[in-house]
This record gives C-alpha cells, structure tokens and sequence, in this order.
C-alpha cells in the first residue's frame, strides 16, 4: 500500500509545500506475536510483508490481543501480566500496565471502551479504561480464569477452571452486575462464543464434553454438549492444550477439537447433538473455519506438529496435508479466507498459502512466531 | 491412530531440530524442549501458567528421583502427561536436574 499512498500524493500533492507524511491505513494490518523476544511484527496483508516491529512487550508465550474499533490500537496480553497498548500508526507503545502476576487473555467491550484481562494469578478478571489502561473493576473469581470472551451488551463471559463454573459480568450499568452459571463441568479450559453472540460454549478437560450457554436468556442453564465423547476410547497423554477460540461455525455445524484424541469433532449448531468425526494426523490444537465455512484448517499437539491438515466440510473428509516446518503454532486467515497466514515457530517464519490452491504464496522471516492476528478482527464479537 | 514417538530423536527428527545422537541427553534439544512444551502449560519463565510454576525454589521438596518420575509418569488426575512415550530416562533425569539447580533461570 506504501507505493500506491505515494504515487497517489504524489498526483494531489503538486501544490503542497511538504508531503504531510506517510499514510499507513490499517485496515488490511496484522500483528504477529513473536514470544521470546517479547515484540510484534506489523505486518501488511496486501504486500504479503513485515513493515515493522514493536518491541518491549514482556513475556510474551501464550500472549493473545484484541483491537480497537478503529483498528488503530492493539491490546495485548502477557503471560506476564502485562497489558500494553501498541499504536499501529506510529508503531509505538501507547501504554502499559503490569495488572496482575500472570495472565492468559482478554477481551474489549462492544463498544470498544472497556478491556478485560483473564489472570492465573490471582484468579480472576480485570476490567480497564480502553483510552487510559487504568483500573475500571476487578473480579477476583478464587480460580485460574480462562476463556474470557466479549458479549454483546457491554458484557464479560469467562469461565473458572478449578471452580467449574461461568459467570457473565455485566458492564452496562455503574459497577459490574455478575451472574454466576454453576455445574459447567470439571476443569473448563478454554471456551468461544458464535459470532452473533448468543451461545457460549465451555470445553472441559476434566471430562469428555463440552457445555454450552444460551447468553439470549436471562438464567442461562448449563447444557452438555457430547458428553463422554470419547467412550470406549483410551485418551492419549495431552501434551497441549487445545484452543477454543479459533472455533468453526462451518455451515449449521461446529467444528471443535477433542481433547486427548486424534479426532475433531462436528456438532449441529441447532440442537447440540454429534453430527459426525474426522480422524486427524494427531491430536488438534487450532481448528479454523475458513471466512465462509468451506474448509477446516487443523494443527497439531507436539510432536506431531509440523502438520496441517485441510479438511472439506460437505464430505467431513481431510482433503489436504501441508508441513510447513517444524512447530506450526497458529493460522490466520484474510478475512474473505483467500489466504491463510501460518506460523512456524521452530523455522523462525510465516507461511502465507492461498487457500483454493494451497500453494504457497510468500515466507516472512519472523523471531519465534506465534499467534497471528488480523486487524479485521476488531469487528468481530468474540475476536 | 499413529503409534507414540519412541525416543527424543524421533521427536526432534519431526520438529526438525538437529539431533547428534542417542548416547547422551543434548543440552540444547532438551533446554528447548523444556521452554517451548512443557512452557506451554507451565509459562515460557516456568513461571506457571495452567500448571504450576516449576522453578527451583517451587520444586524445592522435589528430589531428582522424584522429579524424573513425575516427568516420566506425569500426574494422574491433573493435566500433567507422562512424557515416556517422548523421551528415554537419561532425558528425563536430565530435565529433573536442570529444573532443580535452576538451570532454567
């Protein structure tokens, strides 16, 4: 976009004294976590490259980040407890805050005004100032809290591992209003909501199962969702957590990892009931609906993570394997799903592939890759 | 169902690290190891994470016998794993001893 901005200023700016700067829209931006080093690279979807890096972030394994309605600003969250809000613009850091000991994740608002960090240490969930990063509420929870998720109408979801419970923290009014859901399960670990906002659904590790949440009701009731899905099965030892946030709605069905299985498993968005299984190259960790539900992109636990594996959701059957090197972490897609972006964090790279081909369209070099994330992102309820 | 990864180097052969060979635990690979996988449940820090911080003075009551055995067999009723299927017992005893004296800090 850099050439055309200057070709462009160049034709208005004939009469102008000085080009007014660069102009960098940030619409077709991403930020790439690179965790060792504790930086991110900014990259630019359009020029399939980095166009800069932001360092000074902290401890940045398992780090995750939400962005601003206007895409401008970036927040992200540390395993270290460290909040920080980067300006895409400028490239800088626009605030940080170290918020509690060690953390797993956030959420912003509806209205792009509040962001809430989910901390280990101490348990609970802390909501701040979008603008400021200063301390708006806190809500100590007595348990590592994980699968902290946006709602609409200015509300929090988030679920409590040891505790086995969800609660929604309402925001609209003066303080928090907390409803608390009992009996979701043993050990929820992470957990997603559609895109429209209305169902909330908790996987469990302590259990084969997931729990779902109509958050559309008032009291919303616990319901199971392919409980003991595994049965019959040995589970194998799970050597990383699978993610729920990259969840698939492909069509009228969910896509969702099992959790100790080799297995991603298809529920019907309607009424919760098995819609099918996919046996898969190990066991997944991302399970990703490309933008229109056509394909699932899956990665895998180690060891068997130099794979991905592209999986057609008329026939439920893996159509595709990529290795794109050793430790594929995460994937991203463009928003309209021509590109998936990879990243490979043992190759110190990222893989960008076209998804109708699956050839591959550009390497970035890149320190330590993990989760990638597109500015587009802004505008989705539970991204 | 593929069957389990019998030995580190196999492991490493699929991560494409470089791998010298089985006759003694590779510094490298297993301080890598110990970052990036068990950091993916205990913190890149092993500051903890989901699982408990594992740094020196956390693992205090450990001793290297002990250590190497919850490693191998992992915790029955947590998420810890057994990582026998993945790594030989000289690479177990190796962790268990850079985990107590610190070597991660």
């Amino acid at each position: 976009m850099r050439r055309m901005i200057l070709a462009l200023s160049l034709l208005i700016g004939a009469t102008a004294a000085a080009p007014a700067g660069e102009i960098r829209t940030t619409g077709d931006l991403g930020l790439v976590v690179e965790r060792e080093t504790g930086s991110l690279l900014l990259v630019d979807q359009s020029e399939r490259s980095a166009i800069g890096r932001i360092e000074g972030l902290g401890d940045l394994s398992h780090a995750s980040l939400v962005y601003s309605p206007d895409q401008r600003f970036a927040y992200v969250f540390g395993r270290d407890g460290g909040l920080t809000k980067v300006d895409l613009v400028t490239q800088g850091i626009a605030a940080r805050v170290i918020q509690a000991g060690n953390s797993i994740g956030g959420a912003i608002s509806d209205d792009g005004r509040l962001v809430a960090v989910s901390n280990y240490e101490p348990g609970g969930v802390r909501v701040f100032d979008a603008e400021t990063l200063e301390l708006v509420a806190d809500i100590p929870t007595g348990s590592k809290t994980i699968g902290l998720v946006d709602a609409p109408g200015r509300r929090f979801v988030f679920s409590l591992w040891d505790a086995g419970e969800t609660w929604i923290a309402d925001l609209s009014g003066e303080g928090p209003v907390i409803t608390k859901v009992k009996g979701i399960g043993a050990n929820p670990y992470d957990a997603l909501i559609t895109a429209d906002g209305r169902t909330y659904i908790a996987g469990l590790f302590g259990e084969d199962g997931l729990t779902a949440l109509d958050l559309w009701q008032a009291a919303p009731a616990p319901v199971r969702v392919l409980p003991g899905y595994g049965r019959g099965q040995q589970d194998l030892p799970v050597y990383k957590m699978p993610h729920l946030e990259g969840w698939a709605l492909a069509g009228a069905e969910f896509v969702l990892p099992a959790v100790g299985y080799h297995e991603l498993l298809w529920v019907d968005a309607r009424d919760f009931s098995e819609a099918g299984r996919t046996p898969t190259h190990g066991q997944p960790v991302f399970a990703m609906s490309r933008p229109d539900g056509r394909q699932i992109w899956v990665n895998f636990a180690h060891p068997l993570n130099d794979t991905i594996q592209v999986i057609d959701t008329l026939s439920k059957q893996v159509i595709h394997e990529l290795k794109p090197g050793p430790a594929v972490l995460h994937m991203e897609f463009t928003p309209r799903g021509h590109e998936v972006w990879v990243s490979v964090r043992d190759a110190g790279k990222v893989v960008v592939y076209d998804t109708a081909t699956f050839e591959k369209l550009a390497e970035i070099e890149a320190v330590s890759p993990s989760g990638i994330f597109f500015t587009a992102r802004a505008h989705r309820t539970g991204l | 169902m593929p069957p389990p990864v019998r030995s580190l180097a196999a492991l490493l052969a699929l991560s494409g690290a470089v791998w010298a060979g089985e006759a003694a635990p590779d510094a490298d690979a297993l301080t890598r190891l110990v970052h990036q996988d068990c950091g993916s449940c205990h913190g890149l820090m092993l500051k903890g994470g989901l699982g408990p911080d594992i740094r020196p003075a956390t693992i205090a009551h450990h001793t290297p016998e002990s250590l190497k055995a919850v490693i191998l067999d992992g915790i029955p009723g947590t998420p810890m794993p057994p990582w026998r299927p993945l790594i030989s017992e000289a690479e177990a005893e190796w962790i268990a001893h850079y985990l107590l004296d610190g070597g991660a800090s």
